[in-house]
């Protein structure tokens, strides 16, 4: 019958289709069991060792690394270029919890992430499970007050919180400047304060601001009150969109994230300009990892030496974030021109909150922030 | 013998009693039920049976009943019901409207398939693109802002502030509603058979009292069906209002979202299951109200 | 149906407000997409010129594609035909299947994520890697579309005298369901065809979250680079989805079926 052939045929077509459509990274298991027990390259048996294990690999996967965050971007091509390997990127605004939720969800995958690039705060909630020990080359050089004695995490960059904003709405002098009128329906805070850092660092940052404390984030709140108040503040998360659009036209971030608006803008003939309060600098470390279960151990392990050498490190400096080896890359000389017109040779970072404040905030913000700016 | 008797007569299988031969019948919805149950039951009773525990892993009741008795969650939820039933009565007319206003054209005319393509795409555009497509229209630097500025500087649609709330969420969804009802509703309007507005006009009744007494109650039980399905619609949608109001957690989805999700430290699977839980119990309640609706209905109904 | 004059009024009237609003936003997109850059004077097509240049476009839309064929196979070799099977056979059935039916829209598409990624880790280990396997979350996620058009096209067709003349007439069951009331129910039929194709080409983030690469994850991927980039593929998906479901005939001349009266 007409309708039997056609089902028959139509089952057919669609196994071959299933097994048509390529399937990702072909991992060899045994190397893959070998470089998952490497802890560093002494022990690997030299970078070169490494580099040869990953190009057997072919492919590196990434996760909730924007290219437009800290100068990824950048660092991405040039590993790309360098080792000839594939990068898969996945959820690129994923926060750290939903880096630990990916690697749960795809554990003994081939999409599962190989690396992670962790907030303090989510990332040690997990050190004891979700991460493989690794000392980069570098590790003698990072201070030993910031880095897990093990090596499972590593800190890799902070940078400032600053506001940045579009240059034609002149130039903002002091943060109150932001009540005016001028700013209506335009200011942006980077992420919900309860659940993202950059949120959290920028309440930190206008409580110091307006004399409150890394221990007392109430000035901030009720800075943002008002700001809500004058019908300023939206509750919309900023993004490379948002701004080109017009529609976030002030926003609360990271340095290192403003760095590529203002590229952006100049080329457009325009400019983005950023401000920070006098004393009101805060920063916070991002912390970089190696998955127990990476499907890519060698590339994994590659990846971090990558980046913990001037090599890589140059690229996030462009970006205005400061690297942890940043002192190191000073002294040796390594650290590029363009890098030091960026950040400066300046060694010094931002202050970061504590553990204790950070939980602190927190709890504060999660009994008042929805309430202060009307996000419920 | 009446027709129906005559059809059950028709219809034997075998021999055997009643009982059996309707068992038999069962066999049937087996390949869907293994499917469904594979891809959608199970994954289902896995999110709801893990709002029974804590975060340790301990059996408690604690989630479920005090969750929604949290200002911070009944009011999304409050909020999540509130948009739904709007927008699924303005998107179900609307859609409907524009089902039957399209569907008295040529039914297999380039502009019935254009319509049908562009329906389709459009009930399926959400997420950030629409959020996005609606800021390029209404926003900051918007093609409607920037021409509702030529008229005043105060006027509704010149500040775009009006779509970061509630209203502006429910906007928003309205564009895929729309869409949606007309697709789904369009099979309907289209089986009307034109024989019965040829019969009313026969008999000499206006086209008022072919609609009031002929085709709207005939439609209802579809347009309701329609609306019911706008309504779940809405409920879960979650990309659209995440891409919108990115920050704050004014619908239960994005509290759910926010439940799962955190950079410090806060996030709770068993609240995001407590709040998934306390979404399927809706959709069954508002199915089971459905359903006493058509039974009501269809004591009026008998076309068959 | 002969409209009256201010019947078609009206009906002109819905069609333009109701077309006005929908294709409004799709006109502020491509607004947007073109816009000037900066320095330079004219509207561009440089974001729309970067589309071709990216190879993991094409990639990804090969495999959103193949999960679209695979959905569009379920639908008419399993869902079709048990919901054409319940609503002859199964009366009893009819609202726990419209319950089941409807249950994938009362979950958030996270919430689906959380409870199906169990079963997904165990397909990508023991099965294939392959996004094809997607199509078995999204025939779900379609069900509430498909069975709604469905339903509406069966509520007012006689499906039981159809059924039972063709069975009388010598046709197995087979026959019945395939050869005669799935004709019939054409339109109903192609509604969710249309939604299907639709939603499979634009679903997001369950496969962001399952990490696979389809149209849409590449698309916001292409996005992070530059906003314009990111609207002018994003229009372009759906162009291109218009496209597909535009070429698909919906309807066919089926009248004669519906007004052979079986007295």
């Amino acid at each position: 019958m007409k309708f039997n052939k056609f089902t028959r045929s139509a089952v057919v077509l669609s196994v071959a289709a299933a097994l048509a459509v390529p399937t990702f990274a072909i991992t060899s298991a045994s190397a893959a069991s070998k470089a998952s027990t490497w802890t560093s390259a002494k022990q690997a048996g030299g970078i070169a060792k490494i580099a040869a294990a990953c190009k057997k690999e072919g492919q590196l996967n990434i996760i909730a690394t924007p290219v437009d965050w800290a100068n990824y971007g950048e660092i991405i091509e040039n590993f790309k270029k360098k080792y000839k390997v594939k990068i898969d990127s996945n959820i690129p605004d994923g926060s750290s919890q939903d880096e630990i939720d990916q690697a749960n969800a795809l554990k003994g995958t081939k999409r599962s992430p190989d690396v992670f690039d962790m907030g303090t705060t989510v990332g040690y909630k997990y050190i004891d499970t979700h991460y493989a020990p690794y000392k980069v080359t570098n590790w003698a050089k990072i201070p030993a007050n910031l880095k897990d004695p093990q090596g499972r995490l590593t800190p890799n960059y902070t940078g400032v919180l600053t506001i940045g904003y579009d240059g034609a709405l002149g130039t903002i002098t002091k943060l109150d400047d932001l009540l005016d009128p001028k700013f209506k329906g335009v200011v942006a805070l980077n992420g919900d304060p309860t659940k993202a850092s950059a949120g959290l660092n920028g309440l930190f940052m206008t409580s110091l601001a307006n004399g409150g404390s890394l221990d007392d984030i109430s000035k901030g709140v009720e800075w943002f009150k008002k700001l809500k108040a004058a019908g300023n503040f939206i509750n919309v998360d900023p993004n490379t969109a948002t701004i080109d659009s017009g529609q976030t036209r002030v926003v609360f971030d990271w340095t290192y994230n403003h760095k590529s608006h203002q590229d952006r803008f100049k080329a457009a003939g325009k400019s983005w300009k950023t401000f920070t309060p006098k004393g009101a600098e805060v920063g916070s470390w991002y912390n970089a990892g190696v998955s127990p279960w990476a499907p890519h151990p060698a590339c994994a392990r590659l990846w971090m030496e990558f980046i913990y050498t001037a090599e890589g490190s140059n690229s996030w400096a462009k970006g205005g974030a400061s690297p942890v080896i940043w002192p190191m890359m000073i002294k040796d000389k390594t650290a590029s021109k363009e890098a030091i017109a960026v950040i400066g040779s300046g060694t010094g970072v931002a202050r970061v909150a504590s553990a204790e404040q950070l939980a602190a905030a927190n709890t504060y913000l999660v009994a008042n922030w929805a309430a202060a700016v009307g996000t419920r | 013998m009446t027709q129906s008797q005559i059809a059950r007569a028709g219809s034997s299988t075998g021999t055997g009693s009643r009982f059996w031969r309707n068992k038999k019948d069962y066999l049937g919805v087996i390949p869907f039920l293994v499917f469904t149950g594979l891809f959608l039951l199970w994954p289902t009773v896995n999110v709801v049976y893990g709002a029974f525990f804590t975060e340790e892993g301990e059996f408690s009741l604690d989630y479920i009943v005090n969750t929604i008795q949290e200002e911070a969650h009944w009011i999304p939820f409050l909020n999540t019901l509130k948009i739904s039933f709007w927008t699924s009565i303005v998107g179900g007319l609307i859609g409907a409207l524009f089902a039957w206003a399209i569907s008295t054209g040529k039914p297999d005319g380039i502009g019935r398939r254009f319509v049908m393509a562009t329906g389709g795409v459009l009930a399926q555009f959400g997420g950030v693109m629409l959020a996005f497509a609606f800021f390029a229209t209404f926003g900051f630097n918007g093609f409607v802002t920037t021409f509702a500025l030529k008229f005043s500087d105060t006027n509704f649609l010149a500040s775009p502030a009006w779509l970061y709330g509630l209203f502006g969420l429910g906007v928003v969804y309205t564009f895929f509603q729309i869409p949606l009802m007309f697709i789904v509703f369009l099979p309907a309007v289209e089986n009307l058979k034109p024989q019965w507005s040829e019969a009313s006009q026969s008999l000499g009744g206006s086209s008022k009292d072919y609609w009031f007494r002929i085709g709207f109650p005939v439609l209802f039980p579809s347009f309701l069906g329609g609306v019911l399905l706008l309504f779940v619609n809405a409920f879960s949608a979650y990309a659209t209002a995440a891409a919108l109001i990115s920050q704050g957690t004014i619908i239960t989805p994005l509290d759910i979202g926010s439940a799962l999700s955190s950079e410090t430290g806060g996030a709770s699977a068993p609240l995001a299951k407590t709040l998934s839980l306390y979404m399927v119990a809706v959709v069954v309640i508002v199915m089971a109200l459905y359903s006493l609706l058509r039974k009501r209905v269809s004591k009026w109904e008998n076309t068959k | 149906m002969k409209l009256s004059i201010p019947g078609r009024i009206f009906r002109a009237f819905i069609i333009i407000v109701t077309g006005l609003y929908l294709l409004g936003p799709l006109y502020g997109m491509l607004d947007f997409s073109t816009k000037p850059l900066g320095l330079e004077g004219g509207r561009t097509l440089r974001a729309w010129t970067a589309i071709g240049k990216n190879p993991d476009v094409i990639s990804s839309l090969i495999a959103s594609f193949s999960i679209a064929i695979v959905v569009m196979l379920l639908i008419f070799l399993l869902v079709v035909p048990t919901v054409i099977w319940v609503h002859l056979k199964l009366p009893a059935f009819r609202r726990p299947m419209e319950l089941i039916c409807l249950l994938p829209l009362a979950i958030p598409a996270i919430v689906i994520v959380v409870g199906i990624a169990p079963l997904y880790r165990w397909i990508s280990i023991n099965v294939t890697e392959s996004p094809v396997t997607l199509s078995g979350v999204y025939a779900m996620l379609i069900l509430p579309y498909t069975y709604r058009s469905l339903s509406a096209a069966l509520d007012l067709v006689d499906i039981a005298t159809l059924a039972e003349a063709a069975r009388t007439l010598g046709a197995s069951t087979m026959r019945t369901i395939f050869g005669v009331v799935m004709p019939t129910i054409r339109s109903g039929i192609m509604s969710g065809v249309v939604i299907s194709i639709a939603l499979v080409l634009g679903e997001f983030t369950i496969s962001a979250l399952l990490a696979f690469d389809t149209l849409q994850v590449v698309i916001y991927l292409l996005g992070r680079q530059d906003g314009k980039i990111a609207v002018a593929v994003a229009l372009s998906a759906l162009l291109f989805v218009f496209a597909i479901l535009f070429a698909i005939p919906t309807t066919k001349r089926q009248r004669v079926i519906l007004d052979a009266d079986v007295a």
